[in-house]
Formats: structure tokens, sequence, C-alpha cells
């Protein structure tokens, strides 16, 4: 992450806000991706832009576009739709502390619990700036990934295959980067991102789309019930993306 | 309303309430080591199955696309030396749009 770099001597108020809004315009723009992915899948446009509007949870609209696309049962997609996004509970939980949002903000605050903003936020050295990284990373996120998914689901078709400009990479090349932190924060942290990712390739023939992706969290109870090593607990408790605070 | 418009208010509706249940459960539960642990570790593991999963599949069928598979390893490069993550995802996606560009598929 940017943040990984930030100087921890002199407090910058700028920082969180920047390395917000330079997340949100990146990752916002893979929704041309959501967008022409859904499109060609067989979803309408405004399906698709309904999606990222109130879902606003890219792995799970995709799966639910790749079910539809794979032509399987609607219900079995929904259900791996929401069982994808169910780590946004989890991320929440963690926000929460450094949030503490109430009444109406919190309701407007939930929308913007996901993977981007959770990083970023928990990244950051203090809860102010952490609230600053979060509001600009969600609402610039939030605008440009839903710009962009209208922008892709009236394009696909178009302006050719969005494999051209290499955006079906963006979404790996992005999980990767944000798991990144974590997985130099531990051991623990590597078995269970290889155990995660294999569980779900070895799977990946045998179960309808999206279950791999959820049986991998079978790695993460594992990995969580595992004796841990000798300061790992501390360090991983601060937080995994933000290297060693102070 | 088509079965799809619901599969998708469904997938919406269900969306929201888990993210705005995270923000609502008592804190306490993260005070247990083990859920916390476990808190930790599952976007570990459900990232590094999306990356592999979308790296190397289509559908139900394992999908090695030369030009897709070297941009994830350039992301991997670039994160290997400490680059920005904007820096990672424009190397990513610039190097399998200049590899198709050139005619890998």
């Amino acid at each position: 992450m940017p943040t990984q770099t930030a100087s921890r001597t002199s407090a910058r108020p700028a920082r969180p806000v920047r390395d917000g809004v330079g997340l949100g315009l990146a990752v916002g723009v893979s929704g041309v991706a959501f967008g022409a992915a859904a499109v060609s899948s067989g979803l309408s446009t405004w399906q698709a832009c309904a999606l990222s509007l109130l879902a606003f949870t890219g792995a799970s609209q995709f799966a639910l576009a790749g079910v539809v696309a794979a032509g399987g049962s609607l219900l079995a997609g929904t259900a791996g739709a929401i069982l994808l996004g169910s780590r946004n509970t989890l991320y929440g939980l963690r926000l929460a502390e450094v949030l503490r949002p109430r009444g109406p903000r919190r309701l407007l605050a939930a929308i913007g619990v996901i993977d981007e903003t959770t990083a970023m936020t928990l990244a950051q050295p203090d809860p102010g700036a952490g609230r600053r990284a979060f509001t600009a990373t969600f609402s610039v996120l939030y605008l440009t990934w839903n710009l962009a998914t209208l922008a892709g689901a009236i394009g696909a078709g178009r302006v050719g295959s969005p494999q051209a400009f290499g955006l079906d990479v963006v979404g790996p090349a992005a999980f990767l980067a944000l798991i990144f932190p974590r997985l130099r924060a531990g051991r623990t942290e590597r078995l269970v991102a290889l155990a995660g990712a294999g569980i779900a390739m070895t799977t990946t023939a045998v179960l309808p789309v999206g279950v791999p992706v959820i049986l991998a969290a079978v790695a993460a109870l594992a990995g969580s019930l595992a004796r841990p090593t000798a300061g790992a607990a501390e360090t991983t408790a601060a937080d995994p993306a933000a290297g060693t605070p102070q | 309303m088509t079965a799809t418009w619901i599969a998708v208010l469904v997938t919406a509706a269900g969306c929201y309430c888990l993210k705005l249940a995270g923000l609502t459960v008592p804190q306490r539960l993260l005070a247990n080591q083990r859920v916390r642990r476990f808190a930790e570790l599952v976007p570990v593991a459900l990232l590094a199955a999306l990356s592999a999963v979308q790296s190397a599949t289509s559908g139900q069928a394992i999908e090695l696309d030369p030009a897709r598979l070297a941009g994830v390893g350039a992301a991997l490069v670039a994160l290997l030396l400490r680059a920005p993550f904007l820096l990672v995802i424009v190397v990513a996606a610039g190097t399998a749009a200049a590899l198709r560009a050139v005619g890998v598929s």
C-alpha cells in the first residue's frame, strides 16, 4: 500500500486523503470491467448499475455476473454472492473501532465497508487519519466505480473487449496488492493465503462458481486455531496492513 | 419483475445488511483472541483465493491465459520491489495489454 512508505515522523494530514483518492480512482476505474462483464453476462445495463449502487462490493458483483453468464442457478448465484460479502461483516467489526459511526452516519458508512476502504483506513497511524482515509477512499471509489460501471455497461460490445486493455488483470492484481502487506506480517498469513488459494483452485472444477472462494475461509479458521508464534499476535493485532506502528 | 432482478436486489440487500451488521454488533466480540484472529485471517484467505481463481480459471475450468498470468506475475514482481498500489495495477494491466497487442492471447 502507498501508506506503507508514509513518513511517520511528521503528521501530514493530506496523506490519508491523497492515498485514499488515488486508491479510489485506481480501483474505481475497474468498474468498467464489471459493467462490461455484467452486460456480456446477460445482465441489463440497469441491473449492472443497481448492483454497483446498492451492493457495492466488487467480488460479489462479479460472482453474481459470473453465475448468470454460466447459466447457473440464480439461487446459488445469489447465495454465493452474499456469502462472499460476509467478509465485509468482519471488516465492519474492525472499522467500527476506528470510525465509531452513530445513527444515520452508520447507515451511510455501511455502504462503504469493503476491501479497499478497510485496508486504507486500518493502514493509518491514528483514528483521525483513519476516518479521513475512509471518507476519501469511500466517496471517490463509490463515485468512480458507479460511473465506470455505467460506462462499461454502455460501452460493452462497442469499444471491443476490456481484455485488450488488460482490465481482466486489475481484479487479481488488486487483490494480490491488498493482501501483500499482510503476507509480510507473518508465516501464518502466508500459509493461510496459500491454503486459501489452493482450496479454491482444487475445488473450482467440482463446485458451483463462487463457492470455492467461500470455502477458502476454512484456511482462515485453521490459521486462527494455530498456536500464535511469539510476537506475531501483537503485530497483526495492531494492523496487518500498517506495517509496524511506532 | 424478472428472476434476474430479484437476484440482483436480494444480493444487494444481503451485501448491505452484512456490512451494516459488522458496524453494529458489539465490539466485545473482537475481544476474543480467536475471533479476532479469524477476522484478520478471513480476508487473507478469501482475497488469495479470489486472486488465484480470477487469475487462472474461467467458470468451472482451469484457464491458463498467458497474458493474464504474465500480468499477475508482473504485479507480484512490482509488489516485491515495493511499488505503490497504483503502479502495481498499471504494470499488471499494461503487461497483459501489451502482450495481447503483440498477439499473445
